[in-house]
């Protein structure tokens, strides 16, 4: 055990945790104002429903035997996921520091259906699509399954967390149908500064993301640390200047998104690339990213937030020239392409593919499930009305003005507040 | 008129007396050419520009300053600086005193 470790793995488990709220501000911050609380509630529900089945069975569908797919029913109910060290760290902050990637992963999805999904539908799917798809890839790369034999490099879920959210993401926007208004009428993001904030929160806690997957207070999180920082910085100047070329104006949506791109793009390579390298990466990632956008909004796929164009692409960019930048002399494992090794650029490929092939395919089965049990969305008229209203009971900015207070039935919460009742003529009993 | 133009248009009308009026945040569209906003890769046209609306009650003789004090201050030359329109008023009542007319929209003190 190793105090210097546990405790950057401590700060790095907090730190990730609040990439999901950031998500919520993300992703809110995108949508129409009637459906802002529904849409950070997606999110917010991950923290929940996720975390819970993560300590139930997911930890040891992932972390636990050695199968080449699926990990076993071993540390099921956390049996055996205590004080006693795992590598360098007491095994339970191990055990919460992948939950929290169980989390984030399953919240990116919701970008890809917002507006339109109803919510306890939504609820079933996070919850099993965690357990069923994200736990088996976390186990193959991480916990010594298939695409870990095969040597696949993945530094902190690259291919994981955003090919595997993306894949999942398309098609789940394609099971449910384009919104209703989607191509017809303008839909605006309500709230620019929500996701400008959410960038830059998800920024912050990127560090943990990243840097922490060293599980250790170590040099290759130093690295990681400083790719995370500068990979991003290179995505965020090229978009800029593809703004510029093309339109004549520097977005702020567009800014907040690069951010994202360059952080996903970044994770698989983080801490096996020299910070050149990383440099490299970034910028690079910009390009197919900012051109899939574009091409993504003329099109009948209603992947509302662009989950595809943003992790999935971005994500396989990043995973792809992991393979090529890889530098032994900065990670001690394993050259790319460019370091006289192509081998590892075929692996990464297949990795991705792979990926996208089963989250897609198991993405596609419990949607269907889930289908032939309940419906998936709310009819066109809720939707008009939007779904924080319909969904949640609630609106994120209400004005109050023509609130009649409609006093609780249950008869307690009327009792607890002194009533004045009006004097009708003999008065009260 | 311009949103932007608000405030030189009230120290205006202070400057000629004009005291009681009411102010509205409304949208519209005149003669301006739209805005183009983008948002990804949505480009749109925004085809409802801001503007405000003042509704001021005055008695007869008090008709020109208040126009002119208008026409002065939320002018910049291009389409869109707005309109004045000037309509009768049937009847006026102050509810606080129940005067009616001239008396109703003459300032106290």
């Amino acid at each position: 055990m190793n105090s210097a470790d546990t405790a950057w793995l401590l700060v790095s488990t907090a730190l990730v945790l609040l990439m999901t709220p950031a998500l919520g501000f993300f992703y809110g911050g995108l949508v129409r104002s009637k459906n802002a609380l529904n849409t950070m509630m997606m999110s917010f529900a991950a923290l929940g429903f996720v975390g819970i089945g993560w300590a139930l069975a997911g930890y040891s569908l992932a972390f636990s035997g050695d199968g080449p797919w699926i990990g076993d029913l071993g540390h099921a109910l956390l049996r055996g996921v205590d004080l006693a060290p795992h590598g360098t760290v007491p095994h339970v902050l191990f055990f919460s520091y992948q939950g929290t990637f169980a989390i984030i992963t399953a919240a990116l999805i919701s970008g890809a259906i917002v507006e339109r999904m109803r919510f306890g539908p939504y609820l079933v799917f996070l919850s099993s699509w965690a357990l069923l798809v994200y736990a088996p890839l976390a186990h193959s790369v991480w916990g010594g399954g298939w695409l870990a034999r095969l040597g696949a490099l993945d530094f902190a879920g690259g291919t994981v967390v955003h090919v595997n959210a993306a894949a999942a993401a398309g098609v789940a926007a394609w099971v449910l149908g384009p919104r209703k208004d989607h191509a017809r009428q303008a839909m605006l993001p309500h709230n620019v500064p929500f996701t400008l904030l959410g960038a830059g929160l998800l920024w912050f806690g990127w560090f943990g993301f990243n840097a922490g997957s060293a599980l250790g207070a170590n040099a290759s999180a130093a690295l990681a640390f400083t790719n995370t920082l500068f990979a991003p910085a290179a995505t965020l100047t090229v978009w800029t200047l593809l703004d510029f070329a093309r339109g004549g104006r520097a977005t702020a949506v567009g800014a907040a998104t690069a951010i994202v791109v360059g952080l996903v793009a970044v994770t698989p390579a983080a801490g096996l690339v020299g910070p050149l390298g990383a440099i490299l990466l970034g910028g690079a990632a910009a390009f197919p990213s900012y051109f899939a956008l574009i091409w993504r909004a003329r099109t009948r796929l209603d992947d509302s937030l662009d989950v595809v164009a943003a992790h999935g692409v971005g994500g396989a960019v990043g995973a792809l020239l992991t393979g090529v930048l890889a530098q032994k002399s900065w990670n001690g494992t394993a050259d790319g392409l460019l370091f006289g090794n192509p081998r590892q650029l075929a692996i990464q490929a297949v990795a991705v593919a792979a990926t996208v092939v089963f989250s897609g395919a198991m993405t596609f089965g419990i949607l269907r499930a889930i289908q032939a049990v309940a419906a998936l969305r709310s009819t066109s008229r809720e939707e008009g009305l939007g779904q924080d209203v319909v969904q949640h009971g609630e609106e994120a900015y209400s004005h109050g003005e023509g609130a009649i207070l409609v006093l609780a039935s249950t008869g307690r919460e009327a009792g607890s507040v002194p009533v004045p009742v009006p004097a009708a003529g003999g008065g009260g009993s | 008129m311009r949103p932007d133009k608000l405030n030189d248009v009230l120290e205006s009308l202070f400057h000629a007396d004009v005291r009681g009026l009411t102010i509205q945040r409304v949208q519209g569209h005149g003669g301006e050419t739209e805005r183009v906003e983008t948002y990804r890769g949505t480009t749109v046209k925004m085809e409802l520009s801001e503007k405000v609306r003042i509704e001021i009650g005055v008695s007869d003789h008090f008709v020109a300053p208040t126009v002119g004090a208008i026409l002065r201050a939320a002018r910049t030359g291009t389409v869109g600086d707005g309109k004045v329109f000037v309509l009768p008023v049937e009847k006026v009542y102050r509810i606080r005193t129940g005067e009616e007319d001239q008396a109703a929209v003459t300032p106290v003190g």
